[in-house]
């Protein structure tokens, strides 16, 4: 039941179509004939029944170069890079609502006994007030993690982030800065979640200079991303696809390590489409390319942003003359690339 | 016959502790009201307090009774069809607290508004909605009250906003609703609830401002059943007195177990906004039995005991039943007969719910503009839209 959209986006020579010209042409007959073949998708549109999630998670390859690894899923990586952090910053702190006793989607499980009621805590019902205190907090020297118990109430801090958080640095003349905040928050649909547990709200704060926007597809991803993210010097907003906490299980190395930021990473190479996303899609994604590859013979290229925003436009953009780019969201209609 | 009946009214009054009524009585041996001593409730800001003396007539006592109990049968009903995957979502259940649905509705006037958060079965039964519509709204179906679009958090009718999902985001909704009124001159008010975590919230205190600042016939309530999800109220306020938090708005404690005193509270807060004093704040103690939602099994936080407790001392349909009983207002077969006629109606309800069709899916989108020529919506297939009419 994935909200999955597609805009075509086609790259000639350098130009850019008018969107009236989306759906005509070769793409769209690729496109239909993609959804023709696929049996979760059918153009006769039927009341959807939901029997299983809309895809299957595909693991990335056990990585070798961070040390031991350990069989975790998604919110386990989580408590891991928060651990880690913990551990190495005594700066830091993560609060919430319900952090304490470990989070109701269990990311916290642990930290509060482990490193004591200063450092893991609880806020009240109040994120205009977390969001707020997080930059004070960030201001004065503390690495602070904030949560915002589902993304889809990010919006009452909304006004802190853009307004705050984004422009502290610049407005300031690199006096002050909330480097040291970083925001957590479940992200994107997982079926029942109808309009207040289901949102993907990064296309708003996609507009903002001044933060960063990460969303991770899978466990090995979210540590390495996440602990960027803490140790990036602006503030960031991360992002974890909910509907992957217990799905999405990897080796994940003990230690820490980060994965760089703003920089998109090629999946899966190929020649004659580029198929662009994040989070949760990436999954559906590399089955789709298989699916092309087998089905059409059309070879797809699959990168995944990781970083929407300063997002990496050299990589998306390095592309053959006749690649088309196509790029699918969940959520919230998009940026234009 | 007769000895059967005595033998049941007999253990019945044992269990409930009322006086033993031995023999079959006919509905003119009932007293017609009776009156009863309530709880004082706590003021602030305020000269005088509900009264502590109150009547109650038979009739009124046999509607509230027969509301509670439908309210209570609806909500374990909800439970059993979401344990049986027909209700999906969300579910949020409000047993426990039925005197405070049904004593607000008991001074508040047809014409007055209504606003509460996702907690809203009971309210949307008070406000009119029949059960068929709600529980046809929980499963989905196109007989439900919001079409079957909306669920369990998104139920609506007239004078009623709902429903909302997002904690406080519904208390400044209700101070423009009562800014309406007073704008009308129609001498309405509007009922505006929110609870003990979302209390915490800072719109809330925006909207304390504005309403006192103007004046507006609101009355704010705080439902504080003592836990915001999992956090109990002494980990999340820094003041749990919730009826002063107002501050310059005029508050009132009440116990929202009781439903006659809900009643009395609620009358004179309306009489109180109605005579253009402004808002006012009502804090009602309250209690659910359930855990905060479906997938909350609701004993990570309190312990059994305490759930158990309340439900011997406090449950508010059997403190009106005792009122009821122990003045001869009401037999017990009566009551039971009244049970047995609300089971039907929910078991008549939830059959319509689980029979009646999905809603059609060209009405999928429909209505997220008004007046607008048809617009095309994404849906989860990108080459074949959804249409949007309004």
């Amino acid at each position: 039941m994935a909200a999955a959209a597609a805009r075509l986006l086609i790259r000639g020579s350098h130009q850019t179509l008018p969107i009236s010209s989306v759906g005509t042409g070769k793409q769209s007959c690729i496109g239909n004939a993609l959804l023709t073949l696929s049996s979760g998708c059918n153009s006769r549109l039927k009341t959807q029944r939901r029997h299983a999630a809309h895809f299957t998670f595909q693991p990335d390859p056990v990585p070798t170069q961070y040390g031991s690894t350990q069989k975790m899923n998604l919110f386990q990586s989580i408590t891991s890079a928060l651990d880690n952090t913990l551990a190495s910053d005594p700066t830091a702190v993560i609060f919430g609502e319900d952090v304490a006793f470990g989070g109701v989607f269990r990311c916290t499980v642990g930290l509060r006994d482990k490193y004591g009621k200063d450092r893991v805590f609880n806020t009240p019902l109040c994120e205009q007030g977390i969001v707020g205190f997080g930059i004070g907090a960030a201001v004065a020297g503390a690495t602070a993690i904030a949560e915002i118990q589902f993304a889809d109430y990010i919006f009452p801090a909304f006004d802190q982030i853009v307004n705050e958080a984004a422009k502290y640095r610049y407005r300031s003349g690199n006096l002050f800065d909330c480097g040291n905040l970083t925001i957590r928050a479940p992200w994107g649909c997982v079926g029942h979640g109808s309009l207040y547990h289901s949102q993907s709200p990064e296309a708003f704060f996609a507009h903002c200079p001044g933060i960063k926007i990460v969303i991770p597809r899978g466990p090995t991803q979210a540590k390495g991303l996440l602990l960027s993210c803490i140790a990036d010097n602006n503030p960031c907003i991360f992002f974890e696809p909910k509907i992957l906490y217990r799905a999405a299980v990897e080796q994940v190395p003990v230690d820490a390590y980060t994965i760089p930021l703003s920089q998109a990473e090629v999946l899966q190479e190929g020649s004659d489409v580029t198929l662009v996303a994040w989070g949760t899609q990436i999954h559906v994604l590399r089955e789709v390319a298989n699916m092309a590859q087998e089905k059409l013979g059309v070879s797809c290229e699959v990168i995944d942003l990781r970083t929407i925003l300063p997002w990496d436009n050299e990589t998306v953009c390095k592309v053959s003359g006749h690649h088309s780019i196509v790029s699918i969201i969940v959520g919230h209609f998009i940026i234009g690339i | 016959m007769l000895t059967n009946i005595s033998t049941v009214l007999r253990a019945c009054a044992q269990r409930n502790g009322a006086a033993a009524v031995v023999s079959a009585r006919n509905y003119a041996d009932f007293t017609s009201q009776a009156t009863f001593e309530i709880k004082k409730s706590d003021v602030f800001k305020l000269d005088e307090a509900p009264a502590t003396e109150v009547v109650m007539t038979r009739d009124e006592g046999l509607q509230y009774y027969r509301t509670m109990q439908t309210m209570r049968r609806m909500e374990l009903k909800a439970d059993q069809l979401y344990k049986q995957k027909i209700i999906r979502g969300f579910c949020h259940l409000y047993d426990g607290q039925e005197a405070c649905a049904v004593g607000i509705e008991a001074s508040i006037k047809p014409t007055d508004h209504l606003i509460t958060a996702y907690r809203a079965h009971g309210y949307t039964l008070t406000r009119g909605g029949t059960v068929k519509e709600i529980m046809a709204e929980l499963t989905g179906r196109r007989g439900g009250i919001a079409k079957g679009k909306g669920g369990s958090m998104h139920m609506y009718c007239k004078n009623f906003y709902g429903g909302n999902g997002i904690v406080g985001a519904q208390v400044p909704l209700g101070a423009g609703v009562a800014l309406a009124c007073k704008y009308k001159g129609s001498d309405e008010l509007c009922v505006c609830l929110y609870g003990d975590g979302a209390a915490n919230q800072g719109q809330i205190f925006e909207t304390y401002n504005m309403a006192a600042l103007w004046k507006l016939p609101v009355i704010f309530i705080c439902e504080n059943n003592r836990y915001g999800m999992g956090t109990s109220v002494e980990r999340a306020a820094a003041s749990t007195d919730y009826f002063k938090r107002g501050e310059f708005i005029p508050g009132l404690r009440v116990d929202g177990m009781d439903i006659l005193c809900v009643r009395e509270a609620t009358r004179f807060a309306a009489e109180h906004c109605r005579s253009g004093k402004g808002p006012i704040l009502m804090e009602l103690q309250t209690y659910r039995y359930h855990g905060h939602s479906m997938s909350d099994p609701g004993v990570s936080y309190r312990t059994r005991e305490e759930i158990q407790e309340v439900r011997s001392k406090s449950d508010p349909i059997s403190l009106l039943k005792d009122r009821l009983l122990s003045n001869n207002m009401a037999s017990v077969e009566e009551l039971k007969e009244i049970d047995v006629d609300v089971r039907k109606e929910i078991e008549d309800a939830a059959q319509f719910a689980t029979t009646d069709p999905e809603p059609p899916l060209e009405e999928l989108c429909n209505h997220i503009f008004s007046n607008n020529p048809p617009v095309e919506v994404r849906g989860t297939n990108p080459w074949a839209k959804l249409k949007s009419v309004s």
